[in-house]
């Protein structure tokens, strides 16, 4: 014990930097992520979370640093390629194509590695996708949206999961519900890096939350510490200051 | 023979196949212009040009080659498509991350160049392409009599235009497609290797391009400057369809045909014109077209 390293990591980021055209948005990042982990970056809007999902997948393409996953260095591949590798991605705004159908949108991702959920799970785990299956993608509701996004990406196989703000905009019976998705998900062994805001949401599925300002990560807490002491993270958020601010905006 | 609106049957039947053969070759190109502009958002202006190349292919084949209309209908889109691929990987990508204008000059001057090209070594004067044998003659459809090849025409046209439509929206390439065409950022963090779906379907959209001009060759001439006059009236086609809409692309293609037909029996003078008058009137009242949405 204590020598040998006991952790078994999925990704590991070191030291990620990366731009949108001019302006840099990731300064140097560093973190982990053990397999069958669920882990949270915890941040305000412009923080930088999403900036690091794309730049994981290489929708970014000028990134530099190391992206270890899965014990194979990703920086330089094209987003195609970290795709095949089992890297599947949910974005924020759920990405649901208009011009398909429910069931084109659900098996338009290739499978990329064996263990995929089949089709009836699928199904059964989202009854509400099969019944809507002939509509257009974008006729369904939010929450049905989220659903389908999430089933999509379950279907290909892929074992590390990146969801964008999944319960952003959404009732609080879906949240529920995808709060459950994420549970039967952990539990069949599939590693998740999510993003949130909603740190109350955050802290019913995740083991571990790291808390990203600027573009670098600036603290990591365990999910007790967040139970046990929910002012630290809310300072982080500058939950009072958002709050003041939407109000303003309202008025 | 009897009179519709004081027209005898056979001018007016006369002038709607007339329209609707016309109206084939538009079918063709704007289809091959909203794919293109659909995925690559470039307005491919060398798409008049790369039918001249269609049609100039098929004649070279023959008269250099001895090979006839039916494998010059299969050979001359893989040659001209292959072409585009080309243009595609080497010019064309360089352009999409600045504004679309670039790809339109940049197809715009190769269009020129090519015409040139052709101009220079086959003068003005068109290249006559003879009918295949097995679609000589006439066929009586009671009311006139039709080329035989003009109905080919109409139908080959169709049955392309269907076939095309239906792999875009009923297959899983076609889901690829319609995909990237959306989001191809998305499509290509899912694992599809997006650069080249892009690559192929410039290729496929010249392809279709150079289809319609073996298929023009023994209807009109194979004239270097063949493409700049159809792809005026293709590009008012393409707008009155809906910038990127298939089914657009295709209803416009073959009614507008149909307008120019009739045009011609009752207002002949307008004939050439009166596409742009539509054109006009649509983009007035619905500026994304009859099918388009706006974007």
């Amino acid at each position: 014990m204590g020598i040998e390293l006991m952790t078994d990591q999925l990704l590991r980021v070191e030291n990620l930097h990366a731009r949108y055209g001019e302006s840099k948005v990731l300064h140097g990042l560093s973190f982990s992520v053990d397999r069958g982990e669920v882990v949270t970056l915890l941040g305000r809007n412009g923080a930088g979370k999403t900036s690091t999902l794309r730049a994981l997948m290489g929708i970014l393409p000028t990134r530099d640093g190391s992206i270890l996953f899965d014990g194979k260095e990703i920086i330089g591949l094209p987003s195609n390629r970290i795709a095949r590798l089992g890297m599947g991605y949910v974005p924020e705004e759920r990405g649901i194509f208009g011009s398909l159908t429910v069931a084109e949108n659900l098996v338009l991702p290739p499978v990329v590695r064996s263990g995929a959920m089949s089709l009836d799970e699928i199904y059964t785990l989202f009854p509400n996708i099969k019944e809507r299956s002939k509509s257009r993608g974008t006729h369904l509701s939010g929450g049905e949206q989220q659903m389908l996004a999430m089933a999509r990406i379950l279907r290909t196989g892929a074992h590390f999961l990146l969801l964008d703000e999944p319960t952003e905009g959404l009732a609080p019976i879906i949240v529920h519900a995808i709060a459950d998705v994420i549970k039967a998900l952990k539990a069949r062994g599939a590693t998740i890096l999510l993003v949130e805001q909603n740190f109350r949401f955050a802290s019913t599925v995740a083991d571990r939350h790291y808390v990203v300002e600027d573009g670098r990560i600036i603290d990591q807490l365990a999910n007790d510490e967040i139970k046990m002491n929910p002012e630290k993270i809310e300072s982080y958020l500058g939950i009072e200051v958002e709050h003041r601010r939407k109000e303003a905006s309202h008025g | 023979m009897g009179e519709i609106f004081g027209m005898p049957v056979q001018v007016l039947m006369g002038q709607l196949a007339i329209g609707l053969i016309n109206g084939s070759f538009y079918a063709l190109l704007s289809l091959g212009l909203a794919i293109i502009f659909g995925l690559l958002n470039v307005i491919n202006f060398a798409h008049g040009a790369q039918y001249m190349l269609g049609a100039f292919v098929a004649w070279m084949l023959l008269h250099y080659l001895g090979i006839g209309y039916w494998p010059a209908l299969l050979l001359a889109p893989l040659i001209v498509g292959a072409i585009g691929i080309l243009m595609e990987r080497f010019m064309i990508r360089k352009l999409y991350h600045v504004d679309h204008v670039y790809g339109l000059l940049l197809t715009f001057g190769i269009a020129l160049i090519l015409q040139g090209l052709f101009l220079n070594m086959f003068g003005v004067s068109g290249q006559r392409y003879p009918t295949p044998d097995a679609l000589r003659g006439m066929v009586d459809l009671g009311f006139m009599f039709l080329p035989i090849y003009r109905g080919w025409v109409i139908v080959a046209s169709l049955a392309v235009c269907l076939l095309t439509w239906f792999i875009i929206e009923k297959t899983k390439l076609g889901a690829y497609l319609r995909a990237a065409t959306e989001n191809p950022e998305l499509v290509r963090a899912f694992g599809i290797n997006v650069p080249v779906l892009i690559t192929l379907t410039y290729g496929a959209g010249v392809a279709l391009a150079a289809f319609a001009g073996v298929m023009a060759a023994p209807v009109y001439q194979v004239s270097p400057i063949m493409g700049a006059e159809i792809i005026i009236v293709v590009f008012a086609v393409v707008v009155i369809g809906g910038m990127g809409s298939l089914l657009g692309a295709i209803v416009a293609g073959f009614g507008l045909g149909l307008v120019e037909g009739l045009t011609r029996v009752f207002y002949p003078e307008a004939s050439s014109v009166v596409i742009f008058l539509v054109m006009a009137i649509v983009l007035l009242l619905k500026p994304s077209g009859l099918f388009g949405q706006a974007r």
